[in-house]
């Protein structure tokens, strides 16, 4: 038995996953339409490759990765563009954003799809597959895969699979792990094969017994493909929220805390999500770009499921197949710790969507009315990050950011454990939001304000300099006439006499200008 | 709007204030076992009082009264302030102590969650500075008359008759019917030079400390564990002040047990137990971080001893209390805990010297 480590705080929340866990992932039916958007990564959205009128195949390249942080993204299967322009997404802004409508033309006519055998390519060849193919982090982030694999001179010891899921209500990493077991173990072997690292952990929760089962079988199974002497190995751990969070795993798991403002890779570690290993292994061994994945819908509805839904159907669909109740209220993406609610139902589902939940005031009534703090520290008890939530709420009510950010505000994850615990009912993780807002708005506004000030400064300096190089300039000639007049005065003509004058009187114009000007700019 | 987290664990702040209510109760009951129903008196009062006035309060304040009549903090206030209290003290007493607790110490500092000091310290304070005579009808416990010590006992009529009309029965006179407490009797004997021995050997005194009293205790301190157990209070501050407590009058008793009572006593004497477990440990006024809590509740133990063995009032606790409740917000920011990935501690480690 691995010896297992904990981290401060954490709450168990009823789990409300047996809903949805009952029957196998089902295919959600191929919508009539699809809004595929170019931005469903963390990073630069993608550029578009196709026109309104163009017909695609499954597969194919509509967005092209731009920039570093960056990834592609396909056509989720055969039809016809009909349209490039701005739609609402699934983003708790609520602004729209560029997407590309696609109606099927139920062909499901793939593109030419090239398996790859890992073990012939470099971990760089590899990572450019990856991103070409959209991979990117599926349990939340969106963050693409290749740039997390791009690991530098960092020696990674550990790759620690994320299958805790911890958050109430949502189930896919579940099923997908009772369901794909081999499939994520086989992906887990091409990450550590690109990371060179030692050891392959996946850590699941002790409330999926399946899963776990699943992936030992799995393990054992693929002994052969996997390489000799570096351990694969299953690592249940305790059902406590929010486990799942990456650098609370990493501590449970390793032991090892990742310091504050740094990454998993600064201890040798790496950390990825399930169903990401799953996508890496159909993009490399099938050629099959990330073109569907797996979503729970569940909640307020006749029936919780988890559907393998094409990226891009809108949720209406989804949530239809469901069948949500007549008393339904809203609809939440995620979880019901960390997720947002939806600006409309129209929007589609994207890559780092795992999870719809269908509220009711039955099933999440609003909360009563705030009452003050009375600093029982309940939410300190149950903090992950060890920090001191009520303090952090009593400086963003008053507007003190700056002793907000002394007390490691960035250093909250948002997990919501102290909002769900807090006595008086105060919405915590919203005041903490609130404060980060402020305080990433006024930092962007005063690098504004310093770019400018230093614009401004060596604006001043030029004209300093200009005007003394002038001035220089001026005294050196006059100086050269004084002494070419003393030698040639005589030698002039009266006409060449006055015209010297005339010169003269220009050039006393001239100085007493540039002086003027001087002076202005000083005062 | 709905925004997350959508779950909240069942729990309230009047739920909490409840429990404490509840956790009071073991030693009520041993209260009126041991001195009648006298106390309940004065905690009915003092409830009443307590919502008038914060009712009174809000309405001034411009605040929602029902939501904050309903979160019980007020009626704790009012029966630790109650507990406080001798029994025998005339109803106006009660009544301007909790007043002014709930008016002043409360909500001029700005209402629920917002008080630097305990309310019901502060009207204590000020009822044994303002009225220290009334402030020593302590009734005796039954069972003393026998020992000669209180000439006859009053009926529950007769008390309510003194409470309220400060009458008290032809021929009874008032130090007939009261008594000093238990540390104010030691502190008044051993000025008379009399060794601890002989003094404890009075009949007042029990198997720890007071007779009565410190069964009353003993019924704080279960309450108390029943916190602990349903974790509303943390260990740190109970195990603090009754450690720091025992260690201090320990040590001097070891030095002179003639002139010191044991450490014992000191903890079932007075107010320990009731400000161990339930006072100090008001979320409020007390250290947010564990181990500020420990340095408050410490520092409360230290000053109860030297005002209760040194000082001119009879027990130390309510001062105890208020002189560390102004030492708070410090203990709170020189005793931040490390953030997750900041072992050097809150602040980082550069900013170390750079205390906000």
């Amino acid at each position: 038995m691995r010896k297992l480590h904990h981290f401060h705080g954490g709450v168990h929340p009823p789990s409300n996953k047996a809903q949805s866990t009952r029957t196998a992932i089902a295919h959600a039916p191929l919508p009539p339409k699809l809004v595929v958007p170019l931005h469903q990564h963390a990073g630069e959205a993608a550029k578009p490759m196709v026109q309104a009128g163009d017909h695609v195949l499954k597969g194919q390249l509509i967005g092209m990765p731009d920039g570093f942080v960056s990834s592609a993204v396909h056509a989720p299967t055969s039809g016809t563009i009909t349209a490039i322009d701005m739609q609402l997404i699934a983003h708790p802004s609520g602004l729209p954003n560029l997407c590309a409508t696609l109606i099927p033309d139920g062909k499901e006519e793939w593109i030419a799809r090239k398996s790859v055998d890992y073990r012939e390519h470099s971990s760089a060849e590899l990572q450019h597959l990856l991103r070409m193919a959209g991979v990117v982090g599926l349990g939340g982030a969106g963050f693409p895969s290749d740039i997390k694999l791009r690991i530098g001179k960092q020696k990674i010891t550990t790759l620690i699979l994320n299958g805790a899921e911890c958050e109430p209500y949502i189930s896919c990493d579940d099923m997908l792990m009772r369901e794909r077991a081999g499939e994520i173990v086989q992906g887990a072997e091409i990450l550590r094969y690109m990371l060179d690292a030692d050891e392959v952990l996946i850590g699941v929760e002790d409330n999926k017994p399946e899963a776990i089962a699943a992936l030992q079988q799995a393990i054992t199974a693929n002994e052969p493909a996997l390489q000799q002497n570096k351990r694969h190995e299953v690592v249940t751990i305790p059902t406590i929220y929010p486990g799942g969070g990456a650098k609370q795993l990493i501590r449970v798991i390793t032991g090892l805390e990742v310091p504050s403002g740094k990454l998993p890779t600064d201890v040798g570690v790496q950390c990825f999500n399930v169903a990401t290993a799953c996508t890496v292994y159909r993009a490399l061994a099938h050629g099959e770009p990330l073109l569907s994945r797996v979503i729970t819908i569940t909640g307020n509805v006749r029936k919780s499921q988890n559907y393998e839904a094409l990226i891009g159907t809108p949720i209406t669909e989804l949530v239809a197949l469901a069948g949500a109740l007549p008393d339904t209220s809203g609809y939440i993406m995620g979880g019901p710790m960390m997720g947002f609610p939806l600006p409309a139902l129209d929007v589609p589902m994207v890559k780092a969507t795992n999870c719809i939940i269908v509220a009711s005031e039955k099933l999440f009534p609003p909360p009563p009315p705030a009452m003050p703090c009375i600093r029982c520290t309940r939410c300190v008890e149950v903090c992950p990050a060890d920090l001191q939530p009520q303090d952090l709420y009593w400086f963003a009510q008053s507007r003190e950011f700056g002793r907000a950010q002394k007390f490691s505000l960035f250093d909250c994850i948002e997990c919501g454990a102290c909002s769900y615990v807090c006595p008086s009912h105060i919405p915590l993780v919203q005041y903490y939001r609130f404060a980060k807002s402020e305080i990433r708005a006024r930092e962007h506004d005063k690098q504004l304000a310093d770019q400018a000030r230093v614009r401004h400064d060596f604006h001043e300096q030029r004209i300093e300099r200009e005007k003394r190089e002038k001035a220089e300039k001026l005294a050196a000639r006059e100086k050269s006439a004084q002494t070419a007049k003393l030698a040639g005065i005589q030698s002039l003509t009266p006409k060449q006499q006055a015209a010297q004058a005339e010169l003269e009187a220009g050039r006393a114009h001239i100085i007493e200008l540039a002086k003027s000007e001087v002076e202005q700019v000083k005062e | 709007m709905l925004f997350t987290p959508l779950i909240s664990k069942p729990d309230s702040v009047a739920q909490i204030m409840l429990k404490v209510l509840l956790a009071l109760l073991p030693g009520i009951a041993l209260y009126v076992w041991y001195f009648g129903p006298a106390i309940l008196v004065s905690i009915t009062l003092a409830s009443i009082t307590a919502l008038g006035t914060e009712a009174v309060m809000l309405r001034l304040r411009d605040r929602p009264v029902m939501p904050f009549l309903r979160d019980n903090s007020a009626l704790l206030t009012a029966w630790l302030l109650a507990l406080s209290i001798p029994p025998l003290a005339p109803w106006w007493l009660v009544v301007v102590g909790t007043a002014f607790a709930i008016a002043i110490a409360k909500h001029l500092y700005g209402g629920l969650g917002n008080n630097l000091f305990n309310p019901a310290m502060v009207g204590y304070a000020v009822l044994i500075i303002s009225f220290p005579a009334q402030m020593t009808h302590w009734i005796a416990p039954h069972g003393l008359e026998q020992g000669g010590l209180v000439s006859s006992g009053l009926t529950f009529s007769q008390q309510l008759e003194y409470i309220f009309h400060g009458m008290l029965p032809d021929r009874a006179t008032l130090d007939a019917v009261t008594m000093a407490t238990p540390l104010d009797t030691l502190k008044t004997h051993l000025h008379l030079d009399q060794p601890i021995r002989q003094i404890l050997e009075m009949p007042i005194y029990g198997h720890l400390a007071g007779h009565g009293s410190e069964m009353v205790a003993g019924g704080f301190l279960l309450g108390g564990l029943y916190l602990l157990a349903s974790r509303i209070i943390s260990w740190h501050i109970p195990v603090a002040f009754l450690g720091t407590l025992l260690v201090i009058a320990g040590i001097f008793h070891l030095v002179d047990a003639g002139h010191y009572a044991g450490p014992l006593f000191h903890l079932f004497a007075g107010a320990s137990m009731l400000g161990a477990f339930f006072i100090l440990t008001d979320p409020v006024s007390s250290p947010t971080t564990n181990k500020g809590r420990l340095i408050f509740a410490a520092g409360a133990a230290l000053l109860t001893y030297l005002i209760r063995v040194f000082g001119g009032f009879p027990d130390g606790v309510a001062f105890a209390t208020l002189l560390m409740n102004i030492c708070v917000p410090l203990i709170v920011l020189y005793t931040q805990p490390p953030v997750f990935g900041k072992k050097d501690g809150v602040f980082g480690k550069k900013a170390r010297g750079d205390k906000p």
